[in-house]
């Protein structure tokens, strides 16, 4: 029953992360490989709150967040007027600037980690979390906002053209993610009670953006769905001890392979949702009947 | 009438190329205005300067009386200038309806934190934005193809809800380059008749580019000709026809002068 609880932790706090990147990547079309930094932040924050100033979870979790967004202002300053690509390639940079900066710190225990953190993260405040951070994400997309996020994934200078601040609705999303980062990054560090600079490495920022995109971009049910299955598959697969991830990245492909546009694919689970699915099914079903009769 | 938009001496060169050279018109308010060129690309760069998509190289451009030069594209187009593509240019995978609310966000002031919060306000402007949409695909005749993604729209739709996209922010001077491009006769000719009526309905200037001639003619109160960048003749569509420039340019002559 633990194990089975801790895997749902542990799936939460990857939710949490996985919804901001949804955010960026999935509604506004900026790939990042970064955003383990964002969530190294948010863990070293809170743990320096929680074991060095001896304040409230409660706090640390705030100021992780806070911490993560005010870092992710200034790095957006500096390359969201970047280009696709290489806004991609520097975020990688700084995901690893962060993660080598810790590295080499000895106040919060360099490269060996920091130990015997406060254990407060239980399935409790994740659950709770999660449920707060789905719907304020799922309004967000939902209004004015989100759709103006959503036009400049679609098509970045019509969206210009239709008086959208893209440079503002980038830096908005990348704040929103960084956020979200920063706060799975102290709830990790207080459920883990121990962090290490290598727990976010590249590796960590390229597991959440392949969540997000085995969900499906621009779905927060894809993402949430994802972020459940991506975790838990490992942990079904620990049977085959060292084959494990071998079978993960299988089961990546194959989804990939047999539905690019992801699990949801932009769709979302809710009965408007599932309508309209149904409705642009029929659409399809109907357009090649068309063609059919014309050939 | 006064202008409401103005080109003063606009130039704007790639290299050694200058693909608008030393061009000055003035748009008079609710006309349609027609720009037309024989020969080469540089019309499209035009909108682009007057967009804020490009930096002009030397010359200036006032919508309004108000000098509009070095501003962001998204404050050009929320001073009231917009524009539809050569290559149509839509929110492909959303929907029409979607296209065009999106388009509207102007229209509504609540903020991030109303909308993370579904406060009253985030409702009401919602409510109001979705009217407003759905009122426009009326007029324009899409509202029977409110579900349908953009991007399988017929052709001609797909223009006429890109125009209607553009409508959406409420300009006050609509560009429109090649609208009729890829059009079959009767298109362009439903084309043309849309274009007399947005202006009339909407109370707002077109600035158009086009190569129908039709179209142009058609349509159009006052024509200004490029050739190579700079302005050859400007005019009433039946003033730049029997222009002898303008057909020597169009047909060929005694081998064409740079200016």
């Amino acid at each position: 029953m633990e194990y089975i609880q801790g895997i749902l932790i542990l799936s939460g706090i990857n939710l949490i992360a996985v919804l901001g990147l949804s955010v960026l990547t999935g509604f506004t079309g900026l790939f990042s490989f970064g955003h383990a930094g964002f969530m190294a932040i948010g863990a070293y924050i809170s743990a320096i709150v929680t074991a060095r100033l001896h304040l409230p979870f409660a706090l640390a979790i705030l100021a992780g967040g806070l911490a993560a967004g005010l870092a992710s202002l200034l790095i957006g300053r500096l390359t969201l007027k970047l280009k696709g690509d290489y806004f991609c390639i520097a975020t990688m940079g700084f995901g690893e600037a962060i993660r080598l900066i810790l590295n080499n710190w000895p106040w919060v225990g360099g490269s060996r980690g920091w130990e015997s953190l406060g254990s407060y993260t239980n399935i409790w405040n994740v659950l709770v979390l999660d449920i707060v951070a789905v719907i304020l994400v799922w309004n967000l997309v939902n209004s004015r906002h989100g759709r103006n996020m959503i036009a400049v994934r679609e098509e970045e200078l019509a969206a210009q053209m239709a008086g959208i601040d893209v440079y503002r609705y980038k830096m908005t999303a990348l704040v929103v993610s960084a956020i979200l980062a920063g706060i799975a990054g102290a709830l990790m560090a207080h459920y883990m009670t121990f962090i290490q600079p290598k727990l976010f490495s590249m590796q960590k920022s390229t597991e959440l953006t392949i969540i997000v995109i085995f969900g499906g971009l621009g779905s927060i049910s894809g993402s949430v769905i994802g972020a459940v299955l991506l975790t838990a598959l490992p942990e079904l697969f620990r049977a085959f001890s060292q084959w494990r991830l071998v079978f993960y990245g299988l089961a990546v492909i194959v989804i990939m392979v047999g539905r690019p546009q992801g699990l949801m694919g932009g769709m979302e689970l809710t009965p408007s949702g599932v309508r309209k699915a149904l409705a642009a099914k029929r659409a399809r079903a109907a357009a090649m009947v068309d063609d059919g009769g014309k050939a | 009438m006064s202008a409401l938009l103005e080109l003063k001496g606009l130039t704007k060169r790639f290299g050694g190329l200058a693909a608008v050279n030393d061009v000055s018109l003035a748009v008079p308010e609710g006309s349609i205005f027609g720009l037309i060129r024989p020969n080469g690309a540089g019309k499209t760069t035009i909108f682009n300067l007057i967009t804020g998509v490009y930096q002009a190289s030397s010359g200036g451009i006032a919508f309004g009386g108000k000098s509009i030069a070095g501003l962001e594209p998204y404050k050009i187009a929320d001073l009231g200038i917009t524009r539809t593509f050569q290559n149509i240019r839509l929110f492909k995978n959303l929907s029409v309806f979607d296209n065009v609310l999106t388009a509207c966000h102007a229209s509504a002031s609540y903020g991030i934190a109303e909308a993370l919060f579904r406060l009253p306000r985030f409702r009401r402007e919602e409510k109001e934005l979705s009217e407003k949409a759905m009122e426009l695909l009326k007029i324009m005749g899409l509202d029977g193809r409110f579900d349908v993604m953009a991007n399988n729209l017929p052709y001609g739709l797909q223009r006429r809800l890109e125009i209607t996209r553009a409508l959406a922010l409420e300009p006050r001077l609509l560009l429109l380059d090649e609208p009729a491009a890829g059009m079959n006769p009767d298109e362009t000719e439903s084309l043309m008749r849309l274009i007399g009526e947005i202006r009339s309905r909407f109370s707002l200037s077109i600035l158009v580019i086009e190569h129908h001639m039709d179209l142009i003619m058609g349509v159009c109160e006052r024509l200004h000709v490029l050739n190579f960048g700079c302005t050859l003749a400007e005019g009433t569509p039946a003033e730049v026809s029997n222009d002898p420039k303008v057909v020597e340019a169009y047909l060929g002559g005694g081998g064409s002068k740079k200016c």
